[in-house]
């Protein structure tokens, strides 16, 4: 009888050791810690580009996070892209609040900016940030400067 | 000529009565998974013998394979000047490949083979024709419970794996070269999603958990009823299983992190 108590109690404690570990893996090394479950309400912003953002990328002000990008569509009414984003319900920003999509260092993952202005009003549910600027693409970026470069050239013919 | 012609024609014919019996065996474990759960102490018998007498090996190498991780990793990095992800990749490679992987090699090495024995030699000792004799189905009685806990058993076995590889990882990342304790967790927190990450890991292990103990139950139920049957079959274990764990990773890695 005891040798079958043994058996349940080393099984038992096995179990537990293996859900622990699933656990640690989902709390200590993956980002379900950080998961804000907290009430949101949603805004959208249109870019003429929005590079390489993709769902669930951060929203930042100030460096902070204050939001998640909820989903990406494309307008064909007005050939720009539509990003709804998830804000957190504890922030409010200015009706003038303006939005960018910047990269976090050199070639890092690409995330939205929020600045806020100065308006009163503060943006809410289904609201629309109406200053953006896109993403810069390096590509539009290198073919501006030589088209510069090929300008001057003329100039001084 | 028409001898070559016949002998293929056999040699095919066999291979597909094989991979047809080999389904029907598999469909019969899998209609039998609830009866073998309406009877947990035949099931904690085999988690004990499968899963606890495992975890010391596994423990083991996961914990040497977190080690080689982080030193490779660190060489790898440091010199792009990237130190801080090592975490990142510790527990990247480990979460989504590793983990799963080797754990199930190891776990076809030490637990399919002794169920192949097992089995085996019942079958050798005609105990599961005596069976039989009395009405009791050797397939649900013998074989279903070692299948259940071969999937219960195979998940945790990984995550183990893939946790006490994170904490060699940063044993030897953080406390032996002294990469930075906070940049190491953050880095691996922001890199790693709960679950495209980590539930697809344990998607991974059970898939990796049905194939193991359907190779080892089947190659030890059709086993040769002779010693030496069963000395090739619990060879043939190790190797079909390893085989097809190594196979099914490959589709596997390509149907989940394919398209992003």
């Amino acid at each position: 009888m005891t040798d079958r108590r043994a058996v349940d109690v080393m099984v038992g404690a096995f179990v537990l050791l293996g859900l622990g570990a699933l656990l640690f893996l989902a709390l200590k090394s993956a980002n379900l810690g950080s998961f804000s479950t907290g009430p949101t309400y949603s805004m959208q912003a249109r870019f003429d580009n929005i590079g390489g953002l993709k769902v669930r990328a951060p929203v930042k002000s100030a460096g902070v996070v204050v939001g998640r990008v909820s989903s990406i569509s494309f307008d064909d009414k007005s050939y720009q892209a539509t990003v709804v984003v998830a804000m957190d319900q504890r922030y409010k920003f200015p009706t003038d609040s303006s939005a960018k999509i910047l990269t976090s260092g050199l070639l890092g993952e690409q995330y939205l900016g929020l600045e806020a202005g100065a308006e009163e009003k503060t943006l809410g549910e289904g609201d629309r940030i109406r200053m953006t600027q896109s993403a810069v693409v390096l590509e539009n970026l290198i073919s501006q400067f030589l088209f510069s470069k090929a300008e001057q050239g003329v100039k001084k013919e | 000529m028409i001898g070559l012609l016949e002998r293929w024609g056999r040699q095919v014919r066999l291979g597909m009565a094989e991979v047809g019996y080999g389904a029907r065996f598999f469909l019969r474990l899998c209609l039998l998974i609830p009866a073998a759960l309406a009877r947990p102490r035949l099931v904690i018998d085999q988690l004990h013998f499968i899963g606890n007498r495992s975890l010391s090996i596994i423990l083991v190498s996961g914990l040497f394979v977190g080690f080689v991780l982080g030193l490779q990793g660190y060489y790898t990095l440091q010199r792009y000047g990237s130190a801080e992800a090592l975490g990142l990749l510790v527990a990247l490679s480990l979460v989504r490949e590793l983990g799963p992987v080797v754990a199930a090699l190891l776990f076809a090495g030490r637990a399919g083979t002794s169920l192949t024995a097992e089995v085996g030699l019942m079958k050798a000792g005609e105990q599961l024709v005596a069976m039989e004799m009395m009405a009791v189905d050797p397939v649900a009685r013998v074989l279903a419970p070692r299948f259940v806990a071969a999937i219960i058993a195979m998940p945790l076995l990984a995550a183990l794996f893939s946790a006490v590889g994170i904490l060699g990882g940063w044993g030897v990342g953080v406390v032996l070269i002294g990469v930075d304790d906070g940049s190491f967790w953050s880095q691996m927190q922001t890199g790693v999603d709960v679950f495209k990450d980590v539930g697809n890991g344990i998607v991974k292990s059970v898939v990796f958990g049905v194939i193991c103990a359907f190779t080892a139950l089947f190659v030890g139920y059709e086993a040769q009823p002779t010693p030496e049957g069963v000395s090739r079959a619990t060879t043939t274990t190790v190797v079909a299983s390893s085989l097809a764990v190594l196979g099914f990773d490959f589709i596997l890695t390509a149907l989940m992190f394919g398209t992003t």
